[in-house]
Order: structure tokens, then C-alpha cells, then sequence
């Protein structure tokens, strides 16, 4: 049997420089006895005579920094259990991940405690200024464990700025604004016994309590007992919890009572919102106003707003899309996704200025379901476009564009007719009654969807096409202009 | 008017806070006053909690409003325009003052400031945009701050506030838009969106691209977070969690809050009599928790519930495990990690745990018993070497086997 003295509480550097020796020289984990300062037989401590065999002595950095801080438990059979692991680890390097053996388990169970210890000493040590100047600080702490030193960098980067004190029984550290020191355990009675803003302190914690929803054992699993006599809000508690069935009894009592005259004058002055519904609008500002408060159909409901149409309002051309995006929906703009990238590129093509363009979507409300992170759009049923028809016609009304163009199958339907296909009607103009002209085209987000690229690349090519055509018969038939850069523009 | 000393107006302004259920304080940047000779810091990992009311929330931020004044009348709240609480305002300069003489005593991680409207959603938004201001630029403050956004606030002001604060939060209040503009007459749910959309926008613009050497000025590094109330009015807790799928999916919501209303001084007469139980709220935030991070689908958590409402005897992941018992046993010593995490009664931890152990050895069931907290819960629903539940997880009698008995309430 070796009887081995560990010279320090807590420091990794001085058990090391201990056990080093033992483990080069193979001594089992049951032939040390560990003893600490203060142990009666510390004092006969045996010189060590090692064997002279040396094994090399190797452990994970894991188990370096698990053994700094298992180090800091309070637990005295630490020095058996760090030891033990160390001896094994030298025939089993992949120990550390074997999270069911007995031994990382209680490594585990120690890590833990020592974590959860210096966690609350962030959390519950309460500063109390030592004179007027409201810059220099002192606190008491009794942590369950020899976790000072560990936590005492945190306090000095948060209180950069102040000089404070932390006394506990075993330890003390200090921050003079530049350097942290330690020095040795002190007394409750070293620090000041109170600090003239506790009473605001505890103010606050009264009256943020909510007496209709006492949880005595929430409170209590993450602030035991045994940390109150240094909290100056916890005298309260006990008074909170007698009381707080009463003061809720009370608030469901009493009822409401009369408004008070503040409200009722104030209620007078708000002038009611013109009531009914309208079927004109005067202006496309005004109908983009009030598709905001649209509830024709269920999709206001997710959907971040309505995105109305944008462009002049004396536009020849009006673009249709089938309904706003994830952007669209975020920006509430019409086609600035990766489907109106697609759409600009093209427009770019041949030579349209978007900028003269009236474009919106058949469906004003960005349709979804929730996947995680993301929305994954859903194609709009007939009952949803139907009911956007309504404003579809507003903005047909008020810009009187000489030619639609429909893009994709739900515009095409919303404009045409349930029976409208693109494979059928695209590529040529289609009178329809008041004397518009439509055209039908695909969605520049079908050419997103395509996986195969030659087919992408050759639908593309049919899309810009179709997009030349309806330029040229704007010119040829209309005598308007929606080319780029032109100065002959206009009705 | 008699002044308020500022004790009594801290009373007035945090009791009207408290109805707010965030208190967070994690996941922001890492940064601390080091450099500057200030004060403060963000906390490593997660947030610090310094103080437990008796209601069992954690108080680490100064919750409290600028002003509990409001202009608008819903119906919910307790500052609401036609309720008679005692009425308060804080200066800038108090609530800045108070704040760092919290923090310096470290009862507080920063400051969770809100506030009732008070002339325009501009001139509110602005006042508390002082506050946050005046903290970072004057006193060097690099501790929490998380700003409430007032939802029709202009755009710039809404830029300033993330410029400044860690998070952000504005309130969707109620499960539905009926339900809002039926309890919340003066607010528009279209305009809470569109503030998450903007609050959206900006953070990912604060976002550093991968290759980009200079780093774009960040925006509310923690994020947003927002707020439901729960039982004042019918929806069920399908709706409700069909509402946080969609925020979550369209606004990277750090936290939806469920706040289970309860009962507050001199409540509106619109308010329904009894209240809901504070398990419900419960409930609702376990489902949240599998919805974020155990991979399951707000339908599978629907498919659990009847009514549309989840049950309040066992939790959601029992519940949905027990209605897919084909699914189980899952062997413990093959499954994905998909799978484990399905399983009732373990959680990451103890999935990660499994997946390095069993790289050295096969799992029995004392293995079992060392890594999860509760091998009782686990086992009708796991195989390892040694074992199998066989036809005791297709017995009647699982449910009210594992459904845990009601414990007596005890006040201490």
C-alpha cells in the first residue's frame, strides 16, 4: 500500500506532478490510500518507494480538462476515481466514450455538479458596494464545491469596470480593474450586511411574481434552500407563497371595474373606420390598402400580408404570376424570388423594361405549409383563386391594360376559364371580351423546377420567345412600347 | 399629479411586465467589457438565471415597460386603455440608471424593456430605442438588452432597435386572426407579421457571408422570439401549434412563449371565467420542443390529440408513441438517431450517449439503466441484447402504466 498526500484542493498542476510518478511506475488504483491536508494520517504520509519499471504516461487532453474539473468536487474520493481512470485509460484509450461504464459515469455525475455549482455562483452572488462611489463591490458566497477559482475569469470580464471582492470560506478573489488575485477564505462578516439598493431589488422580485401561477417546486429545483440565507430577496418568499391564493382570489372577486375617464375620452376621439364593403376602388393605392384587411379566403391567416400589384397605373402590359413566394411574402413585393430573377433575366433578353410593366398574381396571399425552417409553397385551390379574383379585377379595372399575360396554368385559369391550358393556348393572342388582349405563357418558376438541364435550357428558350412575341405585338398592334431604354414610350 | 417616488413606479411598471413570459438571455454574441473598462457580458452557452419567483419563472433580465399608459384596449392585458392599475413612466435616464445599478450588484443578465403605446407606435418605439442607445453609447453597457417592437414603428427605428438590442420580440398574441382582432381591436395581425418579416430581413442581412472579410454590422444577434396567449379564447392546441410551425417557418423564431392566461387585477368582463390549466401551457411547450429539435411534424402531434387538444396525463412524445406502437421496440443498439430520439424518455443527451457507447459494446439493459434518467419509461419501448418488451407493449394497461400519478400539491 502507498499512502499518497495530494498537496492541493483543487489545481490540476500539483495533482499531476502526484500521480505522474505512480502511473509511470504501474502502482494499481487499490494500492494507493489518497490522503489530503488535514487528515490525521496526512502527517505520516509515506515517502514513496516506486518500482523502478516506467511505463509511459499518456491520457486523451479529454481527460486533462474532465479532470480539472472533477478536480474542484467537494467529493474526497475524487483523487480515487481521477486516478483509477487514469490508470485505465492506459490500456483503453477510447474509455472516455464508453458512457455506461460505472467509472464515467460518476466522472460524469462529478463534471456535472462542479458545473452546475459554478453556474450558480454567476447566478447568486449579490454584490454589495463598500462605499459611495457605486464602483467598488463585495459579495459572500458559500459554493457547494472548490469552484472559485474556475469561476472567478467570468466575473472579472462581466465587472471589468468595478473592483470587486468574492469572499467564500475556503477561497477569495479579487479584481482591481486589471489583475485577478486570490488570497484566503474569509468570513461572512467581512463583507458589508447590506446595500442601499436591495430594497428596489426587492421590490422588483415581489412584483414581478405572479400570484395566480404559484410553482413552489419550479422555483425550488433551481433555487434550493440552502442558497436563500445570501439572497436579500429570498426573505420574502415565505410571505409571497402564504399569500398569493388570497391575492388571486381577490382579482377574480372584484371584477372589472368602470373605465376610467382617460378612456372614455380617448375612445371618443377614435373615429370609426368607414364601415361596409366596397366593390370599387377609386385608386390602386387605395385598393392596396384595403387588400390588406382582405378575408375572402382562409390564406390571410399565415400569410405575412397581401402582395398587391406593382407598376404604373396606366401600364399596357399586365403581368400575372400565380401567387407571391417565401421572398415575395417577406417583402411584399411581386416577383423578387428566385422566380422573378428568373423573369428579369429574360425580360432583360429581350429588351423589356419591367419598370413599364404592371405585374401581380392571380392570388395575393403567399400559400404554404411548414416544413422545420422553411414554407413549401402550395398551389392555390380554385375556391382561393375565385375569391382573389375580386381583386384581380380591381387592378384590371383601374389599370385597363391592352394585354394580359398569364403566366402559368392558375393565372391562366383565373383569367380564362377552368378549362385553360398553357400546352393548348400559349403562343398565340386570345381576344377575350371587353377587346384585351391575353397570352398564355408558363411561370418562370417551372423552369426552376425542370431537373433535367437540356430540357430546362430548351423550355427557357420557349419562355423568352413567348416574351419577344407579346413585346412585338405590343408595338405592331397596340403602338405602345415596353422596350428598354425607349424615348417614343406611351399611349 | 403627486410624483411617484421610483420604488413605487418600479412596482407599477415591472407588475405590468410580468405578463410577459420571456426571460432569455442566451444565444447572442459572445462579448464582454473587457477591452472597454465597462461593464457587462454576454453569457457563454446558456443564459443565467439570477433569481426564482415562486411561480417558478426565472428572472434574469429587468423586465419591466417604459410606461404602462396605452392608447390601445385589449382586452387581455392588464395595461389596457379601460383598466384602473395605477398608472407609471419611467424617464430614460431611470430606466438606464436602474438597469446598470442592477447589474453591477449582479442580480440582472440586462434589461427585457417593453411598453405601452403612448401618442404614436413612432414616438413609443423611439423612447425605447433612447434607452438602448443610451446604455451601449454613453456607459459602454455590453449586457443583455432585449427590445419589444412596436409592430406599425417605422422601419428605421425598427433597424436602430436590433442595431442595438440582442433580441427582439413582438407579440402575435392570440392563436388566430379572429381571436385578435376579437380580443386586440386596435392591433393588426398583418402588421405583426410584416414587423417579424422586417426583424427577419435585417438579421439575415447581419449575417456574415462565408467568404466576405468585412463583417456586416449585426442585428439582434439572439434573434426574435414572440408570444401566445393561451385559453382566452377557444382555439385548440392544434391551431395554436399550427400557428408556431408557420412563425417558425417563416420568421427563424428563436422561441415561441405560451403564456396560459391568468387571471389579472380588474379584468375585462370579456374574459372567460376559468382559466386554463397551467399543464396546458406545459404540454404546449413539450410539443414545441419536439417540433424543433426531435424532428417530429406538427401533424404526428396533432394525430396524438383529441379534439385538438393534447393530453394532459402523459406528454406528447408518450402520447404519439404509444399511437405508434408498430413503430417500437426500437433496438437501442441499431437504430438511427432519428429514431432513438423518438423513443419516450430519452432525450439528446442520453441519444448521444448511446450512439458513443455502443461503438465499444453492445447495449444491455444495466447499460440502459446508466444513461438514460429513467429506465421505467424507456424500456416498454426499447430492445437491447438482453431484453425485449414483447407483448407488454401492445398491453391495454402501457397507457395507465406509465401515466405518471398526480401528485399532491403541496406548498412546500
Amino acid at each position: 500500500m502507498y499512502r499518497v498526500l495530494v498537496p492541493t484542493l483543487n489545481e490540476l498542476k500539483p495533482w499531476r506532478d502526484t500521480v505522474r510518478p505512480l502511473l509511470a511506475a504501474g502502482v494499481a488504483p487499490e494500492a494507493v490510500i489518497w490522503l489530503q491536508e488535514g487528515d490525521p494520517e496526512a502527517l505520516f504520509g509515506d515517502a514513496l518507494d516506486l518500482p523502478d519499471e516506467t511505463r509511459p504516461v499518456r491520457v486523451p487532453p479529454d481527460f486533462i480538462a474532465a479532470a480539472e474539473r472533477a478536480l474542484c468536487h467537494a467529493d474526497p474520493r475524487r483523487f480515487d476515481l481521477l486516478y483509477r481512470l487514469a490508470y485505465r485509460l492506459g490500456d483503453d484509450r477510447g474509455l472516455l466514450s464508453v458512457a455506461s461504464d460505472p467509472d464515467i459515469v460518476m466522472l460524469t455525475r462529478l463534471m456535472k455538479a462542479v458545473k452546475r455549482d459554478s453556474h450558480k455562483m454567476k447566478a447568486f452572488v449579490r454584490f454589495r458596494a463598500i462605499d459611495d462611489s457605486n464602483e467598488r463591490f463585495a459579495a459572500w458566497f458559500e459554493p457547494d464545491h472548490f469552484t472559485l477559482e474556475r469561476t472567478a475569469p467570468f466575473f472579472a470580464e462581466r465587472f471589468a469596470g468595478m473592483e470587486w471582492a468574492i469572499l467564500t470560506p475556503y477561497r477569495s478573489a479579487f479584481w482591481d480593474r486589471k489583475t485577478l488575485s486570490f488570497g484566503p477564505g474569509a468570513q461572512k462578516r467581512d463583507v458589508p450586511s447590506d446595500d442601499a439598493l436591495e430594497d428596489a431589488w426587492r421590490t422588483y422580485f415581489a412584483s414581478i411574481f405572479n400570484p395566480a401561477r404559484l410553482k413552489v417546486s419550479a422555483m425550488t429545483s433551481e433555487m434550493p434552500r440552502k442558497y436563500w440565507r445570501n439572497l436579500p430577496e429570498a426573505g420574502l418568499i415565505d410571505g409571497m407563497i402564504k399569500t398569493a391564493q388570497a391575492r388571486e382570489a381577490e382579482m377574480i372577486a372584484s371584477g372589472a371595474s368602470q373605465p376610467p375617464s382617460r378612456h372614455l375620452k380617448q375612445a371618443a376621439r377614435v373615429v370609426p373606420e368607414a364601415g361596409g364593403p366596397v366593390d370599387r376602388f377609386e385608386s390602386l393605392g387605395d385598393a392596396a390598402q384595403a387588400v390588406q384587411g382582405c378575408t375572402r379566403c382562409p390564406l390571410y391567416q399565415n400569410a405575412t400580408q397581401a402582395v398587391f400589384g406593382v407598376g404604373p397605373s396606366d401600364a399596357s402590359v399586365m403581368m400575372v404570376g400565380e401567387q407571391p413566394g417565401d421572398s415575395e411574402d417577406i417583402a411584399g413585393q411581386p416577383f423578387v424570388g428566385p422566380a422573378g430573377q428568373v423573369f428579369d433575366a429574360a425580360l432583360g433578353e429581350v429588351g423589356i423594361d419591367r419598370a413599364k410593366l404592371f405585374i401581380t398574381n392571380a392570388v395575393k396571399h403567399f400559400k404554404f405549409v411548414p416544413r422545420g425552417k422553411r414554407r413549401i409553397h402550395q398551389t392555390p385551390k380554385p375556391g382561393e383563386v375565385n375569391a382573389c379574383r375580386f381583386w384581380l379585377d380591381q387592378e384590371i379595372a383601374l389599370v385597363r391594360p391592352k394585354v394580359i399575360v398569364a403566366m402559368g396554368a392558375t393565372a391562366a385559369r383565373s383569367l380564362l376559364g377552368p378549362g385553360a391550358t398553357i400546352a393548348k393556348m400559349r403562343g398565340a393572342p386570345i381576344p377575350i371580351e371587353d377587346g384585351t388582349i391575353v397570352f398564355v405563357t408558363i411561370h418562370p418558376s417551372y423552369l426552376l423546377r425542370l431537373p433535367d438541364r437540356e430540357k430546362a435550357a430548351l423550355e427557357r428558350d420557349r419562355f423568352v420567345r413567348d416574351l419577344a412575341m407579346i413585346r412585338d405585338h405590343v408595338e405592331s398592334a397596340i403602338g405602345a412600347s415596353v422596350a428598354l431604354d425607349s424615348t417614343t414610350a406611351g399611349p | 399629479m403627486a410624483q411617484l417616488t421610483l420604488t413605487r413606479k418600479l412596482a407599477i411598471l415591472s407588475d405590468a411586465a410580468k405578463y410577459d413570459a420571456s426571460c432569455a438571455s442566451s444565444g447572442s454574441e459572445r462579448r464582454n467589457a473587457k477591452a472597454t473598462g465597462g461593464i457587462g457580458s454576454t453569457a457563454p452557452g446558456s443564459g443565467i438565471c439570477h433569481s426564482y419567483a415562486p411561480d417558478g419563472r426565472c428572472i434574469s433580465l429587468l423586465k419591466i415597460l417604459l410606461t404602462n399608459f396605452c392608447v390601445y384596449d385589449c382586452v387581455y392585458c392588464v395595461n389596457r386603455s379601460s383598466s384602473n392599475v395605477a398608472r407609471a413612466r419611467f424617464s430614460v435616464e431611470e430606466v438606464v440608471k436602474l438597469t446598470l445599478d442592477f447589474y453591477k450588484r449582479n442580480y440582472i443578465e440586462g434589461l427585457f424593456l417593453s411598453s405601452g403605446i403612448i401618442r404614436s407606435p413612432d414616438y413609443t418605439m423611439e423612447e425605447m430605442v433612447r434607452v438602448a442607445k443610451s446604455l451601449r453609447e454613453e456607459h459602454g453597457f455590453a449586457g443583455y438588452i432585449h427590445l419589444k417592437i412596436i409592430p406599425n414603428a417605422a422601419p428605421e427605428l425598427l433597424r436602430l432597435a436590433g442595431h442595438y438590442a440582442d433580441r427582439l420580440s413582438t407579440n402575435i398574441e392570440m392563436p388566430t386572426d379572429e381571436g385578435l382582432s376579437q380580443f386586440a381591436p386596435e392591433k393588426r395581425p398583418g402588421e405583426i407579421r410584416t414587423a417579424m418579416a422586417r426583424v427577419k430581413t435585417n438579421w439575415e442581412e447581419g449575417q456574415p457571408e462565408k467568404k466576405a472579410r468585412a463583417k456586416p454590422k449585426a442585428f439582434a444577434p439572439a434573434g426574435q422570439s414572440t408570444q401566445m396567449i393561451v385559453g382566452a379564447d377557444v382555439s385548440s392546441d392544434t391551431t395554436i401549434l399550427g400557428r408556431s410551425a408557420a412563425l417558425y417557418a417563416g420568421y427563424r423564431l428563436k422561441r415561441v412563449y405560451y403564456s396560459a392566461f391568468s387571471p389579472i387585477p380588474d379584468a375585462s368582463a370579456k374574459l372567460p371565467i376559468s382559466r386554463p390549466p397551467l399543464m396546458r401551457e406545459h404540454r404546449l411547450y413539450q410539443a414545441d420542443w419536439l417540433m424543433r429539435f426531435y424532428g417530429f411534424d406538427v401533424d404526428e402531434i396533432a394525430g396524438t390529440s383529441e379534439a385538438g387538444m393534447l393530453d394532459l396525463d402523459i406528454d406528447p412524445k408518450l402520447a404519439w408513441a404509444l399511437k405508434s406502437r408498430g413503430q417500437f421496440p426500437v433496438d437501442v443498439n441499431s437504430a438511427d438517431r432519428a429514431m432513438l430520439l423518438r423513443v419516450p424518455g430519452l432525450g439528446t443527451r442520453a441519444v448521444d450517449r448511446i450512439l458513443s457507447t455502443r461503438r465499444h459494446h453492445g447495449l444491455r439493459l444495466d447499460d440502459m439503466a446508466r444513461l438514460c434518467a429513467s429506465l421505467e419509461k424507456v424500456r416498454p419501448f426499447i430492445q437491447t441484447i438482453d431484453w425485449t418488451p414483447g407483448k407488454a407493449l401492445d398491453s391495454a394497461h402501457l397507457k395507465a402504466r406509465l401515466t405518471p400519478k398526480p401528485a399532491q400539491l403541496s406548498l412546500f
